[in-house]
């Protein structure tokens, strides 16, 4: 299993025309996603590698529905539209990529969502990827690489940083741990969904055994996973990693999410919330691998 | 995130019908005196920086008529507060203070709302107080596609105590507030104190407001020069990396400096990181052997390599580093040739005299580190380049090995720095630049690896010498992107014919004001 995306999923592209949509479209479709339709205004009637391009999502999805996935790739200005668009279309999840969509227009989506039981992840994420059976985005850029770096197996992946997602599956599988899902929660200070979300669905999947999570300064989402631990509501092992131990605070560094904002958000204080609960919290990134393999002996 | 001063906020508030004291800015003491003038009766003169704890650092001071207000304001303007030049002091009326309140608006990210925040008690020290006494204040989730409603306005206020005419008077502030944040897309905002005057007015005796970064492109009418965090004024040189950054929207660039002006051998290394997260991971990987940092840069989200190059360029342009340090999170999903030839034409323009370590694993890191490698073997500095198998902790190591053993006194001769040729046969515009072909170079070239190296195929062969297969207008609006592998490949396995120049308005000037 998987969470959030496999091999049967119909996904739609919105401005699949556009630089990144056409290439992140060869991407998916060459690994297997089953992206059945494209969208841009106006440009009904065109074909990318293949995949019919529609005006609008709801014909998109009259034609080639039921979708089940929108993957935004439209300037950030205009991303909330966009996704009001999927969610109007009855789109429910959606994977928003673009960075500096602004904060309130984030605000608005989620709002929106909410109330139609749609879900998005990102803005300003890399995407997610069940390896062997889809990818969502730009993860691994393309399909060949995403074969290499990425192999099935029982250990869930969350994490804040886009690149740092990619390195920590990769430098997992040369240790010879598989995924079974790797996810950028994204990069802003709103996501749509956040560590505590994902952590949540990994509980519920069967064939997650334990959850590496990338986690950053700022924000309250670490601190949401150590409340679920406490609570009992995510039970499985989990790995973290705290990015930002030198950065001062109110000093960003370029993830706007890294900025610490009341009395949350400390490198100190996620690190101690976390292991409080029994996380295993690593300072060395490269000790990651070792001790997730650790982990997985124990089960 | 982009910060407004006290005044500006100010403003803000008062075109949202928020009442703030009587008063003015000033450049200069004799214009404080002058507004001093005006206003009459004793005034404050604030300085206005990004900084809390003015008052404690004594940037804010009362003066008791207009020739006090004149000597506080000389001491004043250009103040040090926490290395915050201070350019400016607001001169305000002097309230007559009855009692404080504090409110406050910040984004949620738990809940994905603004929350409003209000305390019946305002003031320095309000979040001592929300840290001793949580029941004093109030928080309040406001819902986005309705906003902050009057009635429940008034039950904030009423659970802070606040009733009567003040409960009808705050509630419209606090209505009144709420549209200011949202119409200027605050990220956070708040009036501390909030005062009300023995005379019954309620003013905004202060303002913090804080610009969402990503939304400042809407709302032109503030002026706001970088849309960036920082907690001093940007300096000349991160103002010139912010204009690259803001004419070329493929994948982001951010710089900033950590340290102004150094001496040479001291440990300071110029820092090029890729992604937030393998930035910073990159970063304790230099602290750790013992580096210092320049300064920090990332470029990331699929650059384009003139990004890069531009970015590695006001890199270089730094005084006194003893290394070059790039590494990100070691598996890009990019293709990182892109960034290998951005930072090959940087380092050979700047003639590259000092070690360099790039950690640029990721797709196709083989033949970008191949890049790095083979076009810069004749620069006097070294290139070590690695890939995804080399941890990050290694190659800071391995800097501080070529650091050490570094002959800085060696100079080398330097490159050939090739200019805008002279006699350009041929020329057209890209995205941010302008692409020269010399064709009478070209016409003794017997490899001619110029179109095959494109890799947007807008090249082709016209009796032997390359020329655009698009028209020019297509080039410029990003057909040709700017990926640098013609010049790179003329460069060094043709006849060196092709220049694009990518300008960095205001570099040089920087450099200059830098030093």
């Amino acid at each position: 299993m998987s969470i959030l995306i496999d091999e049967k999923m119909r996904v739609v592209i919105q401005g699949i025309t556009g630089r990144e949509g056409t290439a992140r479209a060869q991407l998916m479709k060459d690994y297997g996603t089953k992206v059945v339709a494209g969208v841009t205004p106006g440009r009904k009637g065109e074909t990318v590698h293949g995949i019919p391009v529609y005006d609008t999502v709801e014909e998109a999805n009259e034609r080639e529905g039921p979708l089940d996935v929108s993957v935004i790739f439209i300037p950030a200005a205009l991303v909330k539209e966009a996704a009001l668009e999927a969610i109007a279309a009855g789109v429910k999840l959606l994977v928003i990529v673009p960075d500096r969509v602004p904060l309130f227009d984030v605000l608005e989506v989620a709002k929106i969502a909410g109330e139609k039981g749609a879900r998005f992840v990102g803005p300003n994420t890399l995407g997610l990827i069940s390896p062997g059976k889809a990818v969502l985005g730009m993860i691994g850029g393309r399909a060949e690489s995403a074969r290499e770096w990425f192999k099935p197996g029982v250990v869930g992946v969350t994490s804040r940083s886009g690149g740092i997602t990619s390195a920590i599956s990769y430098y997992l599988g040369k240790a010879g741990i598989g995924q079974s899902t790797i996810i950028h929660v994204g990069g802003d200070a709103v996501v749509g969904t956040a560590h505590p979300d994902v952590v949540q669905l990994f509980e519920e999947d069967e064939d997650t055994k334990a959850v590496v999570m990338f986690g950053e300064i700022g924000t309250s989402q670490e601190e949401g996973v150590a409340d679920l631990m406490e609570r009992g509501e995510f039970t499985k092992p989990l790995v973290a990693f705290i990015g930002g131990a030198a950065a001062k605070s109110g000093t960003r560094f370029s993830h706007a999410g890294a900025i610490i904002e009341g009395g949350r958000g400390t490198h100190e204080g996620k690190v101690r919330r976390l292991r409080e609960v029994g996380a295993h919290v690593v300072k060395d990134f490269d000790e990651i691998p070792k001790v997730t393999m650790d982990v997985l002996n124990k089960l | 995130m982009a910060k407004l001063y006290e005044y500006q906020g100010k403003e803000l508030l008062q075109k949202g019908g928020i009442s703030i004291p009587k008063g003015g800015i000033a450049k200069t003491k004799e214009e404080a005196k002058k507004i001093a003038e005006e206003i009459g009766g004793p005034v404050f003169v604030k300085a206005q920086a990004w900084v809390t704890g003015r008052t404690e650092a004594g940037g804010v001071k009362c003066a008791r008529n207009p020739t006090e207000a004149e000597k506080e304001a000389d001491e004043i303007l250009g103040m040090d507060i926490k290395g915050f030049a201070v350019r400016e002091v607001l001169v305000e009326e002097k309230l007559d203070i009855d009692r404080e309140f504090y409110i406050g608006m910040i984004i949620d990210d738990i809940t994905r709302r603004p929350t409003l925040i209000f305390s019946p008690v305002g003031g320095t020290g309000i979040e001592e107080i929300a840290r001793k006494h949580p029941k004093q204040v109030v928080t309040f989730p406001i819902d986005i596609t309705t906003g902050l409603r009057s009635y429940e306005a008034r039950n904030i206020l009423r659970k802070g105590e606040i009733r009567g005419d003040l409960q009808r008077g705050l509630s419209d502030l606090l209505v009144k507030f709420y549209q200011v944040s949202r119409k200027y897309e605050a990220r956070s905002a708040e009036i501390n104190p909030l005062v009300l005057t023995k005379q019954g007015r309620i003013v905004a005796a202060d303002s913090h407001i804080v610009i969402d970064d990503y939304a400042v492109f809407r709302h032109p009418e503030l002026g706001i020069e970088i849309a960036r965090e920082f907690d001093r004024p940007a300096t000349p040189l991160e103002k010139v990396a912010y204009q690259v950054e803001a004419k070329d929207h493929r994948g982001t660039f951010y710089f900033f400096q950590m340290e102004g002006k150094f001496e040479a051998r001291s440990g300071y290394v110029g820092f090029h990181g890729a992604g937030g997260g393998g930035s910073m991971m990159s970063m304790d990987a230099l602290l750790s052997q013992g580096f210092k940092m320049a300064n920090y840069c990332d470029t990331s989200g699929n650059p384009s390599a003139s990004k890069v190059y531009r970015a590695a360029k006001i890199i270089l342009s730094q005084r006194n580093i003893d290394g070059y340090f790039a590494s990100g999170s070691g598996v890009a999903s990019q293709e990182q040739f892109h960034s290998a030839r951005g930072l090959v034409k940087a380092f050979r323009e700047a003639t590259l005299s000092i070690p360099a370590v790039i950690r640029i694993g990721g797709n196709s890191e083989e033949l970008a580190m191949e890049i790095l490698h083979d076009h810069t073997k004749d620069l006097p500095g070294t290139v070590e380049a690695y890939g995804r198998d080399t941890s990050a902790v290694f190659c800071a190591r391995r800097l501080r090995e070529l650091v050490e053993q570094w002959d800085y006194g060696r100079k080398g001769s330097p490159k050939e720095i090739r200019g805008i040729p002279k006699r350009s046969s041929y020329h057209f515009e890209t995205l941010t630049g302008t692409l020269y072909i010399r064709h009478e170079e070209c016409e003794i070239c017997t490899a001619k690896p110029c179109v095959s190296s494109c890799t947007a195929g807008i090249l082709k062969f016209d009796d032997g010498k390359p020329i655009l297969a698009i028209t020019p207008d297509e080039a410029k609006r990003g057909r040709c992107t700017e990926c640098l592998a013609c010049e790179v490949a003329c460069e060094f396995h043709g006849n060196k014919a092709i220049f694009i120049n990518l300008p960095i308005p205001g570099l040089e000037e920087a450099v200059r004001v830098g030093a």
